[in-house]
């Protein structure tokens, strides 16, 4: 292998496929038979970039060539950059080579479309079946479906794929058709039927055949990009909470726009990539996903948007302080997990704790619970706060006590409020 | 209060268990590293590793405690926290003493020193099956150095075993001079005074297969260009990987 020329593709294909932001490699439990190659569990992150994000996958293009136009997308066709190709050799090499040296869990791979969809996905599955039968690799294998794979192909993936997905791209299918004219909803929509047909029909073959194969035992997620069009958390959280239970999505990501392009459609160069409203979202999803919340109570109409300066969830307990204060000690756990400063850990800590013994402020504070945040919305014992605070207050309080990193950002979000 | 010895070992350990019960000792003292504790004690409990004497502790815990109660013990343990020992003897003597489990009681002190305990053993065990890096030798051997703020080698052995089932590979603890060695059928320990040092390229140089360079350099390279750097977090990176780790990862060193 020659080395400066595989070192340069790697740079170039692998600084392309970062803004598809899924690292898992957990939800899949491939053992390793026959002293084979690999196992996939819980999902390690072997390593942290400077900008704090886990690698646990190889995540690369096969190439960036591509016959698409997508405004947002660094590969854009029109987009005057290197272009570069691995062989299915290659990533074959690389991924098992990294593999073997504990650099990675597995494989992530995509690619920009060059002939037609189906062809490209054809080199993506040849690389995972290489890899799963040559190889006799047990690592985590993520398959990008490629929009419009027929339904043949998307079905070969699964069978050697831990996790296939599509990404929406767009939280609406106007700003697709203004930034992505050569992609349709559709084209995304379709395979995610066929994926979660298939990973249904395969669940139930599993119980009647001990030995029927995996099919994408890690399911299926999907990525949007935010930021970059005008849509409100409402639409984009609605649209998440529609994957979780029409599609049975495992995770909907979210990726803050990181301005790649002088196109007048988009934020220009230099903006600030827009993380904290990313980092909101994602805590209204673990909202909807860990903690009992229907999507409705953290958006609606009148409030389409996250707060920028509180999470949602103490966003939520402030709107509706009627609730509050719950008493620890009898209270259910699902109230308990509502509670400010109380994750889902600490919520089952106190419930396994309270069978023991009454629960005060002092257990709490020294099972790690966040007393600051969590003492106006919670009573244990005749521990409470007797002072009748209002929401502003509470606010204003708790704002007060830590300095957040973002705070010089929360007015220099794209929409505010 | 009476000082009661023991050699340092997971077995040793549950063998003065035993005897504090068996000697009646009402306020011990248990250590494993005698030169710590200096000569303030007029008497000394010398306890002599028994098997049959531990097991008979172990067994009767088994009955009181889930596996993941257990494994709280052995986990904490592996802290080698100082007089870590006499916080899992109160717990013990919490549980022996106790009609229903304790183990989740968050309430009691003992329990949660364990629990929190435990969890950083854990919490380091995790990050020695992410932050271990093998290199290849002429001789086809996957050797990784490591230096790991608890004992979690007996640990993370199950993880790289089922994992690498078809290479052979050694782990070495250099801070407590102990490795895993896997020779495609089992793993054995071993303790060789293995003195090289992974950041001396001199003494390595003669060692290493003709690829490893090549998927260094590849490795630092993808690192490198994984990194977003519109959104530069040094305070994340730091804390997810710490410095201390540094040393011995490749794509930081």
């Amino acid at each position: 292998m020659n080395t400066d020329r595989i070192t340069e593709k790697l740079s170039i294909l692998a600084d392309a496929a970062k803004y598809d932001v899924s690292c898992s490699s957990s939800g899949s439990k491939r053992k390793n038979v026959n002293k084979g190659l690999g196992t996939t569990g819980n999902g390690i992150c072997h390593a942290y970039t400077e900008d704090g994000r886990c690698v646990s996958l190889l995540k690369i293009l096969l190439t960036n060539v591509c016959i698409f136009d997508c405004a947002y997308c660094v590969s854009r066709k029109s987009n005057d950059i290197k272009r570069a190709a691995f062989t299915v050799q290659e990533v074959v090499d690389l991924t098992i080579n990294f593999y073997r040296r504990n650099y990675i869990e597995g494989l992530f791979i995509s690619s920009g479309i060059f002939t037609n969809a189906d062809y490209t996905m054809e080199r993506l599955v040849l690389i995972a079946k290489k890899l799963r039968i040559e190889h006799k690799f047990n690592g985590y294998i993520h398959i990008k479906t490629i929009p419009g794979a027929s339904e043949e192909i998307i079905k070969e993936a699964g069978l050697y794929a831990d996790r296939l997905s599509i990404n929406v791209e767009m939280p609406t299918e106007k700003s697709l058709a203004l930034l992505a004219p050569d992609k349709k909803r559709i084209d995304m929509i379709e395979p995610m039927k066929i994926v979660k047909q298939a990973i249904i029909e395969n669940q139930e073959a599993k119980k009647l055949f001990k030995n029927a194969p995996l099919f994408a035992p890690a399911g299926q997620s999907t990525q949007m990009v935010i930021g970059a069009t005008p849509e409100t958390d409402l639409e984009i959280l609605y649209l998440a909470n529609g994957f979780y239970k029409k599609m049975n999505m495992r995770r909907v990501y979210y990726s803050g726009y990181v301005p790649v392009s002088n196109d007048n459609r988009l934020p220009a160069i230099g903006t600030p990539v827009p993380m904290v409203r990313e980092n909101r979202l994602y805590q209204a999803d673990w909202l909807l996903r860990f903690y009992g919340f229907e999507v409705h109570e953290i958006v609606d109409k009148s409030n389409p948007h996250l707060d920028m300066d509180i999470d949602p969830k103490l966003g939520w307990a402030l709107k509706n302080l009627h609730v509050f204060p719950i008493d620890v000690n009898i209270a259910d756990y699902k109230l308990i997990l509502r509670v400010p400063g109380i994750g889902v850990q600490n919520a089952k800590k106190i419930v396994a704790a309270r069978k023991y013994t009454a629960v005060g402020f002092s257990h709490l504070k020294k099972m790690g619970i966040s007393i600051n945040r969590a003492r106006y919305f919670i009573k244990a014992g005749n521990e409470y706060e007797t002072k009748d605070w209002q929401p502003s207050e509470i606010k204003h309080s708790i704002l007060s006590e830590g300095a957040s990193k973002y705070k010089p950002n929360f007015s220099s979000q794209i929409p505010l409020f | 209060m009476q000082l009661v010895l023991y050699d340092g070992s997971w077995l040793g350990f549950f063998s003065a268990i035993f005897e504090i019960y068996e000697y009646k000792i009402a306020d011990p003292l248990i250590s494993g590293r005698e030169a710590e504790i200096g000569s303030i004690f007029s008497s000394s409990h010398k306890v002599h590793t028994d098997e049959t004497k531990s097991n008979r502790v172990i067994n009767k815990l088994r009955q009181k405690l889930s596996p993941v109660g257990f494994s709280l013990l052995y986990k904490t343990f592996l802290s080698e926290e100082k007089e870590i020992e006499n916080v899992m003897f109160r717990f013990i003597r919490y549980a022996l003493s106790s009609k229903n489990s304790i183990e989740n009681n968050y309430a009691d002190p003992d329990v949660l020193i364990l629990q929190q305990v435990s969890r950083k053993v854990h919490r380091e065990k995790h990050r020695m099956e992410a932050f271990v890096r093998f290199q290849l030798t002429k001789d086809q051997l996957y050797y990784a150095v490591i230096q790991p703020d608890y004992n979690v080698l007996p640990l993370i052995m199950k993880h790289f075993k089922d994992r690498y089932a078809d290479q052979r590979w050694l782990i070495y603890d250099v801070v407590r001079k102990y490795g895993f060695y896997y020779d495609l059928h089992k793993v054995s320990e071993v303790s060789i005074d293995f003195n090289f040092d992974s950041n001396d390229e001199s003494s390595l140089a003669g060692i290493y297969n003709e690829e490893e360079n090549l998927y260094q350099v590849l490795w630092k390279q993808y690192f490198k260009s994984v990194n977003i750097a519109a959104r530069k977090n040094t305070r994340l990176h730091i804390q997810h990987m710490p410095k201390r780790y540094w040393k011995y990862l490749i794509e930081k060193k």
